[in-house]
């Protein structure tokens, strides 16, 4: 009797769960729900590197380029200083060792175009709950970007 | 007796249908709401959330000195782009950056009454690189940049009263015209009795140069002309883009009571004015020069601070006998508007008191001028028989015809102010086609593309004097109108109704994708000039020379640096040049200090701005970022410490370490 009260209510449930989710449409679930990573719409290489325009790996010289060192670092305190220290906390995180922990092409990924790894990647979603603030992308071209892994690189190297 | 009784009947019928027919006759056809079924209205001016509309309307602001852009048909409003008055909204006018835009040689004018906005042209097409308008009170014309639809540059014109013909570009943007209005003594400052008004008194008619690769403005030449008002004025196309042609009233000479004084003359004139042979004769030395004060005010890098070129010297010409470059064309009666059509033979007069449209050819007044075809001149200026250079006019146009627009497919709509309505004509045969109301008094009209050789006639809008009970009530003074008509087809019909700000007086649609394409998202850091800019973030700082103090300060989502400040002091001249370092489109920071008799300064991304603040008390003084710019924009604030004029606390800043 306990079983047929049991599997009636689980009944009664399902069907009513299924009536609040099922009418809501796709769209609406997508909004509601939030799940921690939605890794499935990304490929092997965007995980790993990012989204964005950088889609193969890119070679780096062992050897340090002295002048896109010096055009990064120009890049940098105009546009980036505002928010990343180097070392330690800002409105975003501090930049030291970044060249360690990502690749350079996810480095450039994210600030090529930062709105899309905000909202799609697992490490930009992780990034947002931790500093509550979306980097915006701030006018830098591919090549100003390779500069900055450059910069980043050098001081990474000088730790 | 049946006989009898359908003869009756039948003279009945025909007594109607004299009456009738009278009516017409008398009348016109009646004019008609021509509302086209609300459905099928409200599809036509439907524009989607997140979509966009074709066209860009800029009305000018009238007396609130401002141009405004409006998306069409949808008729959303867009923005108020400030030109001739202070802007709290935005820190036009109250930064130091713009302040010089509103000098004159009268000092610093914080309003004025904008009119007609006019697009720059390339081949007789609007080509959405500037916007010109003018400056009625205190005469000058201004030039707006549609990459940023910021002001950028305002020049005054000397020598003249009211400058209304104005601010019209020729067919590839060689020159802007002005006008006098209200003819005044010539020579500057001169001290006359009003009735020597007749011997004292000048027109000026302005030519200004365009750069054509800057847009920026030039003082040309200016001809002298007889002391009558200058009302407006139109640039020719086509055959005729080598002239510009202006209305004038008060031919009587009028100096008091115009109202009367100014409307007897059963004719006034259009001056018509060949500008390339003007131009000739002023390069071949033909011009004088004369002293006159009048300011050039613009920007002299990317940003910066406005310049104000002062100007000590003008070039006149004044007619003299054979020089074959100015006639007057005899045009009934006080007439208003002076529109040319899309092929340039056609010039339509608005004559304000006339019963009639008249409309000259421009072949024909060539031929008068070749014949010598004249009734006598003033003052050098030969004037043309009527007859001569007339090639119709348009019956029953209403009563007061002001303005007339052309839609290329051989139809011209003219606006009718004291029937309030808008009468569609023919090329071919001078007669009216169609007509419908306007709520109420229209004053212009536009088509969209209008005013150029290629019209893409869609719509009309109609920019009317009064709204009355079209709106919400708002108190004993309404908002002006705009009405927007549907011209695709053979009859009028009319789509929307909206308020509009100011007073509209001329207003120009241009396609959007003419403006789209170039309009600028962002000021590059890269490209940021200003004097006091800051560059680098590590750079700010707090600067003290003597009793001024720069604040050198940055602005990104979401503080300030430096954010606290001390060692200001009461007396001190304090200027906070902020510039806004982010990079994204649309991400604004704002600018407010507690006490300072100034307004906000807004700082769009990559720009520098400065606002000036004068401490009369000591205290704590907060400033905050006055534009909602991210989730943590009320952290954005700081502190600035005032302290008395003798205090020697020291000038310290700081961010981040409390």
């Amino acid at each position: 009797m306990t079983s047929i009260k049991n599997l009636l209510t689980t009944f009664i449930f399902l069907v009513l769960a299924f009536s609040f989710t099922a009418c809501g449409g796709e769209e609406r679930a997508d909004r509601t729900s939030q799940p921690d990573t939605q890794e499935e719409g990304l490929t092997e290489f965007e995980l790993e590197h990012g989204i964005g325009p950088i889609t193969e790996k890119i070679t780096l010289d062992d050897e340090l380029d002295p002048e896109k060192i010096e055009k990064g670092r120009n890049i940098y305190e105009m546009k980036c200083e505002m928010c990343h220290n180097m070392q330690g906390r800002m409105v975003g995180p501090p930049l030291a060792g970044v060249t360690e922990t990502r690749t350079p092409e996810f480095i450039m990924n994210f600030i090529l175009n930062p709105r899309e790894n905000i909202d799609r990647h697992p490490v930009g979603q992780a990034l947002l709950r931790e500093y509550l603030t979306q980097m915006p992308y701030q006018n830098v071209s591919e090549e100003d970007a390779r500069a900055l892994v450059e910069f980043m690189r050098d001081y990474d190297a000088n730790l | 007796m049946k006989k009898d009784k359908t003869q009756k009947l039948r003279s009945l019928f025909v007594g109607i249908g004299l009456i009738a027919a009278a009516g017409l006759i008398l009348a016109g056809c009646p004019s008609q709401q021509g509302m086209m079924d609300t459905r099928e209205a409200a599809q036509k001016v439907y524009v989607a959330p997140g979509e966009h509309d074709e066209y860009y309307g800029f009305f000018s602001g009238g007396y609130s000195g401002q141009l405004s852009v409006w998306g069409l048909p949808s008729g959303r409003f867009l923005k108020v782009i400030p030109v001739f008055s202070q802007d709290p909204e935005t820190g036009y006018g109250y930064s130091e950056e713009t302040k010089p835009l509103l000098q004159t040689s009268y000092g610093f004018i914080p309003w004025d009454d904008s009119h007609h906005p006019h697009i720059s042209q390339t081949n007789g097409d609007a080509d959405g690189r500037w916007i010109y308008i003018n400056a009625n009170n205190t005469p000058r014309i201004a030039r707006i940049d549609l990459q940023t639809f910021e002001t950028k540059e305002i020049l005054e014109l000397p020598n003249t009263g009211g400058n209304h013909a104005s601010s019209f570009v020729t067919s590839n943007s060689e020159y802007v015209i002005g006008a006098t209005r209200f003819s005044i003594p010539y020579e500057m400052d001169l001290d006359v009795p009003i009735d020597s008004y007749s011997e004292e008194f000048r027109g000026a008619l302005s030519f200004i140069e365009l750069d054509p690769e800057t847009g920026m403005m030039n003082m040309g030449f200016q001809i002298i002309v007889p002391p009558y008002n200058y009302d407006l004025g139109r640039a020719g196309k086509g055959v005729s883009e080598d002239w510009v042609f202006f209305t004038t009233y008060n031919t009587e000479e009028a100096h008091t009571m115009l109202e009367v004084n100014a409307s007897r003359n059963d004719k006034d004139y259009i001056a018509a004015v060949n500008w390339r042979r003007a131009a000739e004769l002023v390069s071949n030395g033909h011009g004088e020069t004369m002293s006159a004060e009048y300011y050039h005010n613009y920007y002299e890098g990317n940003q910066g601070f406005a310049i104000n070129d002062v100007k000590d010297q003008v070039t006149v010409l004044t007619p003299e006998d054979g020089q074959e470059f100015i006639y007057f064309l005899p045009t009934p009666k006080s007439p208003h508007g002076v529109d040319i059509d899309p092929t340039g033979e056609y010039i339509a007069a608005g004559g304000k008191l006339a019963t009639v449209i008249p409309v000259h050819s421009f072949s024909r007044m060539i031929e008068a001028i070749e014949n010598r075809d004249f009734e006598g001149n003033v003052e050098n200026i030969p004037i043309l028989s009527y007859d001569a250079t007339i090639a119709g006019e348009v019956e029953n146009p209403g009563l007061g015809p002001l303005h007339t627009e052309f839609d290329g497919r051989g139809y011209a709509y003219t606006s009718v102010y004291i029937s309030s309505e808008i009468v569609k004509w023919s090329l071919e045969t001078f007669e009216v086609v169609d007509r419908i109301d306007a709520y109420y008094s229209i004053g212009h009209l536009m088509i969209t593309g209008g005013d150029t050789k290629n019209p893409d006639a869609r719509y009309l809008v109609g920019l009317t004097k009064t709204a009355k009970d079209r709106y919400l009530p708002t108190g004993p003074k309404q908002n002006h109108p705009a009405q927007l008509y549907d011209i695709s087809g053979d009859r009028m019909e009319l789509l929307l109704d909206f308020p509009t700000i100011g007073e509209p007086h001329y207003a120009q649609a241009i396609r959007a994708d003419k403006i789209t394409q170039n309009v600028k998202q962002i000021y590059e850091m890269e490209e940021n000039d200003h004097p006091h800019a800051l560059l680098r973030i590590a750079d700010n700082r707090v600067e003290r020379d003597g009793d001024v103090v720069r604040i050198y300060m940055g602005s990104t989502r979401s503080h300030f640096r430096p954010d606290n400040i001390e060692g200001i002091r009461v007396g001190d001249t304090v200027y906070i040049h902020l510039t806004n370092l982010e990079q994204e489109w649309d991400v604004v920071h704002g600018i407010a200090v507690k006490g300072a008799q100034n307004s906000e300064i807004l700082v769009a991304p990559g720009q520098t701005k400065t606002l000036k603040w004068e401490p009369t008390r000591t205290g704590i003084y907060p400033f905050y970022c006055t534009a909602f710019c991210s989730a943590l924009h009320q952290e954005m604030q700081g502190y600035i410490r005032v302290s008395a004029a003798d205090s020697d606390v020291s000038l310290v800043w700081r961010t981040g370490t409390n």
